[in-house]
């Protein structure tokens, strides 16, 4: 299975929440000095990114932008078929998120709900499980939902990692309609390049113990975190970026039949600078028509596209609009698709 | 592959080492300069120069400026 394609289902509406709280990198002086600070900052491109606090969790942020949108769409919890939660950053172990967020919501309990753990590529993916739950003619509308509290997985004392990400939620309706025409999906899985980002203690494989909670300085430039913080590869996830994801969209493009030009925005996940610029120029895509939200969100993993749909484009949507979004991400995998937003109703940015 | 145009390439990618610094036989993790981020522009200078993609491991197996330089010409 390598491309998909979907013929009448879409996205109808479309809301996120950020927290409040700012981090602004350059002020972010607590573990390395300021010089070292600017030069991050100015290579990975990421100068101000959202925190949520300790008591708030990615659900919450997730259950803040789906009552935006059930207000700005009069839509009735009950009209729900389907929940799906896309996160690395769940509530619990046990049970899925996806639960309590159902009833927080007051969806019904005839509904399936579960989780999906992804990262970066969890909104394509979740499109694609949302696209597929529809083909059953149950199922009217997919509330998805994604969230993340990235910032509370990584090191502060993790150059690489320490300025990069920040916390988001959106949610996203999903359902039938002619008017979506075609839609083409095209994912990758490759489980030999897992190792490149981790989360390597904490779970059955390396259970928790006071072992995997000691900070350990991890390489010779004296980075530290412990086992049960996240690291990433990031030499090696640009070199897999470099080397899939160009002909991944080429090829895509090429499966729909379109014309790389009549796509009106090109959402890219933006995992860091290195990334975007490299394949807004391999692509030579205009700057008109690649949004972006790097440098005042961060990377927020698997909310990134969506978050830029409701910050960047809202008000560009009327009437048909052609978009291409593309991602790698944790796994590893990655997913372009292209789909057709048929007056794709925005909601307003949501701060909680 | 011009060794020289290389060396000029890598050079590009630091903002603070002085140029005479850059030699083939320059142990480029010795720099002061290099950190973890040097890395990625490096990988990315050599796409966009050479339109060659290195790997993560294929940088970690070299440990000069002239080795990297060879290295891309063996993929060229």
């Amino acid at each position: 299975m390598a491309m998909i394609k979907f013929d009448g289902v879409g996205i109808s509406a479309i809301a996120a929440c950020v927290p409040k709280d700012k981090i602004i990198n350059l002020e972010a002086t607590e573990y390395f000095p300021p010089d070292s600070v600017a030069a991050v900052v100015d290579k990975i491109g990421v100068f101000e990114r959202r925190q949520a606090d300790a008591s708030t969790c990615a659900s919450d942020l997730a259950v803040a932008a789906a009552e935006k949108l059930f207000a700005d769409n009069s839509i009735n919890p009950d009209d729900v078929d389907a929940l799906i939660f896309v996160s690395q950053t769940p509530d619990y172990r046990m049970p899925a998120t996806a639960f309590p967020i159902q009833h927080r919501l007051g969806i019904s309990k005839k509904v399936i709900a579960f989780d999906v753990n992804l990262g970066c590529s969890g909104f394509l993916h979740g499109l694609y499980l949302a696209y597929s739950l529809l083909q059953n003619e149950a199922i009217e509308n997919v509330l998805l939902l994604n969230g993340e509290t990235r910032t509370k997985v990584y090191s502060k004392k993790d150059r690489r990692v320490a300025f990069l990400f920040g916390d988001a939620a959106s949610a996203t309706l999903v359902n039938k309609s002619g008017n979506y025409g075609l839609s083409y999906f095209s994912i990758g899985s490759d489980g030999e390049n897992s190792h490149m980002v981790m989360i390597p203690g904490g779970g059955y494989r390396n259970p928790s113990s006071v072992e995997t909670l000691k900070e350990r300085v991890v390489d010779e430039n004296g980075n530290i975190r412990t086992d049960e913080q996240g690291y990433m590869m990031g030499e090696d996830v640009l070199g897999l970026f470099m080397r899939v994801m160009p002909k991944d969209i080429k090829s895509l493009i090429e499966f729909s039949g379109m014309d790389k030009d009549i796509i009106d925005f090109f959402v890219i996940h933006e995992g860091s600078k290195y990334l975007s610029s490299f394949i807004k120029k391999r692509l030579k895509l205009p700057e008109e028509k690649t949004p972006s939200i790097l440098s005042k969100f961060g990377n927020t993993s698997s909310v990134s596209i969506p978050l830029n749909i409701v910050s960047e484009l809202r008000g560009k949507l009327e009437g048909n609009k052609e978009l291409l979004m593309t991602v790698l991400g944790v796994g590893m995998t990655w997913a372009s698709a292209i789909i057709q937003a048929d007056n794709l109703n925005v909601s307003e940015l949501v701060e909680l | 592959m011009d060794i020289n145009k290389f060396i000029a390439h890598f050079a590009e990618q630091f903002d603070d080492t002085p140029m005479d610094a850059f030699q083939a036989d320059t142990k480029f993790r010795e720099i002061e300069e290099w950190d973890s981020l040097s890395a990625l522009s490096v990988i990315a200078m050599i796409d966009e120069e050479y339109e060659i993609q290195i790997t993560g491991a294929d940088l970690r197996s070299v440990s000069t400026i002239k080795e990297l330089c060879d290295l891309v010409a063996s993929k060229k």
